[in-house]
């Protein structure tokens, strides 16, 4: 079966088995491996990806369910050698550790922020706790999506002016 | 001890994050291999049973299977995991790399399916047609001790073990006590949990005889060992390669059945094969942890300095005993005194096996389960005393004066001979905690009844063991581009380690991090190594790059002398040019080509006590029995920090973990020996809006003695006292009913049954 979206800019044509889950033909047919599979089950989030703007569990939609979509991954976030200010403010913070969790939390992030730049602590948590971290306990992965979320109203101020 | 740093104590940002932060990790599912073929693994669907017959030809005429192996297909004997700990009763209980005759547990590898997918084999999986015959299960104490059902008939006993640890005249201790005070706590079964599952890609040579393994973790020079002798194979002929990995805890990277079954697959049929474990099988396959019992009892004079401690401590050791199966009995056998001085002491810890997942460690092994039994027995003195709960622990925590402070010895020995604390003043933290937590303001809440929410106040203390021994490498090697290689016998499993130990080589060579080029964890890059468990990479680890940078400025100086036709100690080196007194100079880079090179190592049976006290606020709602923390306090005095960011984020995560173990996690099983749980939809760790309020204050005051840095292993103490401060918080909050919790989790099933049941009693009094 003939696929075809736009993944991070770039248009793919994917041939997916069709049971196939857009995780892994991300990561086995277009070679994009940063979207990590954790549990298969819709539980952990570390498969979320962004399409058409909305943050999705990738383990839970078939391939071909992405026909015609525009995906981002997190291989997608920042284009060039650049971290985002999302990313940099993770670094700064230690919002990460083992790095497994990252991709799925930085896309939830991200597309939280672009949709809501002003959402409040509180949201940002209640938003998160579909992405399951182990090793941070949470608190510097919030810290650093506070810290990122002026750059989001910046853009949003700029978009509008 | 250097004195003159620029990184070593530094918020260094991490290394590894640049490549993280965009996708450009490296895990071991990331991997592919040409004409790779994939492992599935059938696994025991009974937790007790004798295979009667394995029937694999459905699943052998499935399209795209390539082949089945069982038990059958291993020539003369099942080779047995070796044990890392090993003493003389266990072993009748090692596991064998598959199951033949009889299975165990609930998620027992009976038989590989390989295949051209991972889909196919794992489709295949429902072809298999499995005889087994079912058996009456062990599944709680009482049955497992008894020996109703017994799991091997030799040596017919399900006890594997019996630690004893000893110390001073305990019963003259009680003999001469004021108060004693009993007690029956239980901690539950638990895994680690890390976010990526386990996983291996195995390939082997026929050329050159060789194995490859990725996805190594945590042990990977004793896991070559183990590999090597159960395929017959010299050291030499196997490596172990370590990329990315998700997160240990204690529990990934010993060496589990799947390791050898892969390995053996891609020896026998010459292909690359993959396996990464599916989260269900992760739940049934990886180490359990943590089902302890205690049955314990403290004397105290009557001002509260307590005299001996004596009891018995049970713990489930699943089905077989796993190679660090043991480790969290004996450390709950030593580390239940805790900070405390206690000079008589006499438990026995008895190790029993039982039909479900063989256990292993998980972070702060042994330590996590006696805390929480010490720390509910001091507030049940204290009250019984009619003393403050502060000031009973305050006056009985070790101080400066009586370091090195022996604990209690264990029996039967793995060969820890050490049993000395090494530094501090356990007092110090734990006023600093006090201090930082506010329990002075706090205390009016404690007790009191809120906006419909009973508030209490808990306190724990802990000690932390690191630095475990016995050795560790390093090597350094002066690159083309003046950069350094340092490669390191340390293992990474996310912790940072990169970070942390290039910013040790930078200091100790005295040049810019950029040009620190960190490789670690795989068995090419050094003979010889041990890895990152028992918090011991920083301090094993850093010490060993600190004496190979000590060796590779000697030898650059020498290099750097013949070139000038000086003796060396004319000589300086600063930032990585020697400078001789007449301006000529010579760079690390202009040597580069005379392969400068330098072997570190450190050796080290005394382990480090990093310890610390955390304090804690709740609410409990009365009405749901669910539990909001407040505020959690910890602090604690890690001898030396190395990196604050990442020692912050160490103890923070821990400390979360460490709600997830009080509060909800648990591995159930039924009286079949079923394991109940099948995915994260029903082991609940924490999640972000579960646990906001951690304060983490860390301190250097007292420096250990028995390394060049100064530091302590400082990964695991976040979690320890969690239990105990969680549990006596929720004791003072519902006082009124007086409630006593003493089973793990408290969780809001059984916060609420134990209200309801102190409503009863007393309105039945
Ligand atoms: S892998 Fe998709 S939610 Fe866990
Ligand atoms: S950083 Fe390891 S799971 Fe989140």
């Amino acid at each position: 079966m003939s696929v075809q979206f736009v993944v991070n800019g770039r248009k793919v044509e994917v041939d997916p088995p069709a049971r196939m889950t857009l995780a892994d033909c991300l990561r086995q047919q277009v070679k994009l491996t940063g979207t990590h599979v954790g549990c298969e089950h819709g539980v952990c989030g570390a498969c979320t990806v962004i399409v058409d703007g909305e943050a999705m569990r990738s383990c839970l939609m078939l391939a071909a369910q992405a026909d015609g979509a525009t995906i981002m991954t997190i291989e997608g976030l920042s284009s060039d050698a650049e971290l985002t200010p999302l990313q940099l403010a993770f670094k700064k913070n230690h919002g990460l550790q083992c790095g497994f969790c990252t991709p799925g939390v930085l896309m939830t992030l991200h597309a939280l922020l672009t949709q809501e730049p002003y959402a409040s602590e509180e949201r940002i948590r209640d938003v998160l706790s579909g992405n399951l971290c182990r090793c941070t306990g949470y608190i510097p992965i919030i810290e650093s999506a506070l810290e990122a979320r002026a750059a989001y109203q910046d853009q949003a101020r700029s978009a509008q002016a | 001890m250097r004195t003159v740093n620029t990184y070593i104590g530094s918020p260094v940002e991490r290394v590894e994050d640049y490549r993280f932060l965009r996708g450009e990790g490296q895990y071991v599912g990331d991997l592919v291999r040409e004409g790779q073929w994939h492992a599935a693994f059938v696994r025991s669907p009974v937790g007790h049973g004798v295979i009667r017959n394995i029937d694999c030809s459905a699943a052998l005429a499935w399209p795209g299977v390539k082949a089945v192996l069982t038990a059958a297909d291993i020539e003369g004997e099942i080779p047995k995991i070796p044990f890392r700990r090993p003493n003389p009763t266990i072993g009748p209980y090692a596991q064998p790399i598959i199951a033949s005759g009889k299975v165990r547990y609930f998620g027992e590898p009976v038989a590989v399916i390989l295949a051209e997918s991972a889909e196919i084999a794992e489709d295949a999986l429902a072809a298999i047609v499995l005889d087994i015959e079912q058996l009456p299960a062990a599944i709680d104490r009482q049955t497992c001790m008894s020996d109703k059902v017994v799991l091997f008939d030799h040596p017919g006993s399900n006890i594997a073990t019996v630690f004893h640890a000893n110390k001073g005249e305990v019963d003259a201790a009680f003999a001469a006590a004021d108060v004693t005070v009993r007690g029956q706590f239980s901690t539950q079964r638990q895994t680690a949990l890390p976010m990526e599952t386990r996983g291996l890609l195995a390939e082997w040579d026929p050329k050159s005889n060789h194995l490859t393994v990725y996805g190594a973790a945590k042990l990977p020079f004793f896991n070559r060992k183990t590999m090597a002798d159960l395929m017959g194979l010299p050291e030499t002929a196997v490596d172990y390669i370590e990329v990315d990995v998700g997160g240990g805890f204690g529990a990934r990277g010993e060496f589990y059945p799947e390791d050898f079954l892969v390995a053996f697959a891609a020896r026998k049929f010459h292909k690359p094969i993959r396996w990464i474990e599916d989260r269900r099988e992760h739940l049934t396959a990886i180490g359990h942890s943590r089902e302890a019992e205690c049955d314990v009892e403290l004397a105290f004079s009557k001002d509260g300095t307590l005299l001996g401690m004596r009891g018995d401590l049970f713990v489930n050791v699943g089905a077989y005993v796993r190679p660090n199966g043991m480790t969290p009995v004996r450390n709950a056998a030593q580390f239940m005194s805790g900070p405390y001085r206690i000079p008589a002491i006499h438990l026995q810890a008895h190790a029993y096996v039982s039909n479900k997942t063989p256990a292993g460690t998980y972070r702060g092994p042994g330590r996590y389960e006696g805390s929480f039994f010490i720390e509910r027995l001091m507030d049940l003195g204290a009250a019984r005393l009619g003393m403050d709960r502060l000031a009973l622990r305050r006056r009985n925590l070790v101080t400066d004066a009586e370091m090195p402070y022996p604990l209690a010895p264990v029996l039967p020995s793995d060969g820890r001979a050490e049993t000395n604390c090494d530094s501090g003043d356990y007092r110090v933290c734990f006023d600093k905690c006090l201090e930082e937590f506010g329990w002075a303001q706090k205390a009016e809440f404690d007790g009191k009844l809120i906006d419909g929410r009973y508030h209490g106040l808990g306190i724990a203390c802990f000690i932390e063991g690191g630095a475990s021994g016995p050795s560790e490498t390093a090597r350094m090697e002066i690159e083309a581009d003046g950069s350094v290689a340092v490669y390191a016998g340390s293992s990474a499993i996310g912790q940072g380690l990169e970070t942390v130990l290039s910013q040790i080589a930078a200091d100790a060579l005295e040049i810019s991090i950029d040009r620190i080029k960190l490789y670690h964890g795989s068995t090419t890059y050094l003979k010889e190594g041990w890895g990152s468990y028992g918090s011991r990479a920083t301090v094993m680890g850093g010490s060993a790059v600190i004496d190979a940078a000590t060796k590779l400025l000697e030898a650059f100086k020498v290099a750097a002398a013949s070139r000038l036709k000086l003796d060396p100690s004319e000589l300086t080196i600063v930032d990585g040019v020697a400078r001789a007194k007449d301006g000529r100079s010579v760079p690390f880079d202009e040597v580069a080509s005379m392969e400068i090179k330098a072997d570190g190592r450190f050796d080290n049976w005394k382990p480090t006590y990093s310890y610390g006290t955390s304090a804690v606020h709740l609410a409990v709602d009365p009405g749901t029995g669910h539990v909001d923390v407040i505020d959690y306090t910890i602090v604690d005095d890690v001898g030396r920090i190395i990196n604050p960011l990442t020692l912050h984020g160490q103890v923070t995560g821990a400390v979360v973990q460490g709600f997830g173990s009080a509060f909800s996690e648990e591995l159930v099983y039924d009286a079949d020996g079923t394991l109940l749980v099948g995915s994260l939809a029903d082991y609940l760790i924490p999640v972000a809006t579960d646990y906001p309020h951690v304060h983490c204050v860390s301190m250097e005051s007292f420096p250990s003695p028995i390394n060049p840095l100064g530091a302590k292993g400082a990964g695991e103490g976040g979690i320890i006292s969690v239990g105990g401060a969680v549990a006596n918080a929720v004791a003072s909050a519902l006082r009124d009913f007086g409630v006593q919790p003493s089973r793990m989790p408290l969780n809001p099933q059984r916060v609420w049954e134990l209200i309801q049941d102190g409503k009863k009693a007393l309105a039945s009094t």
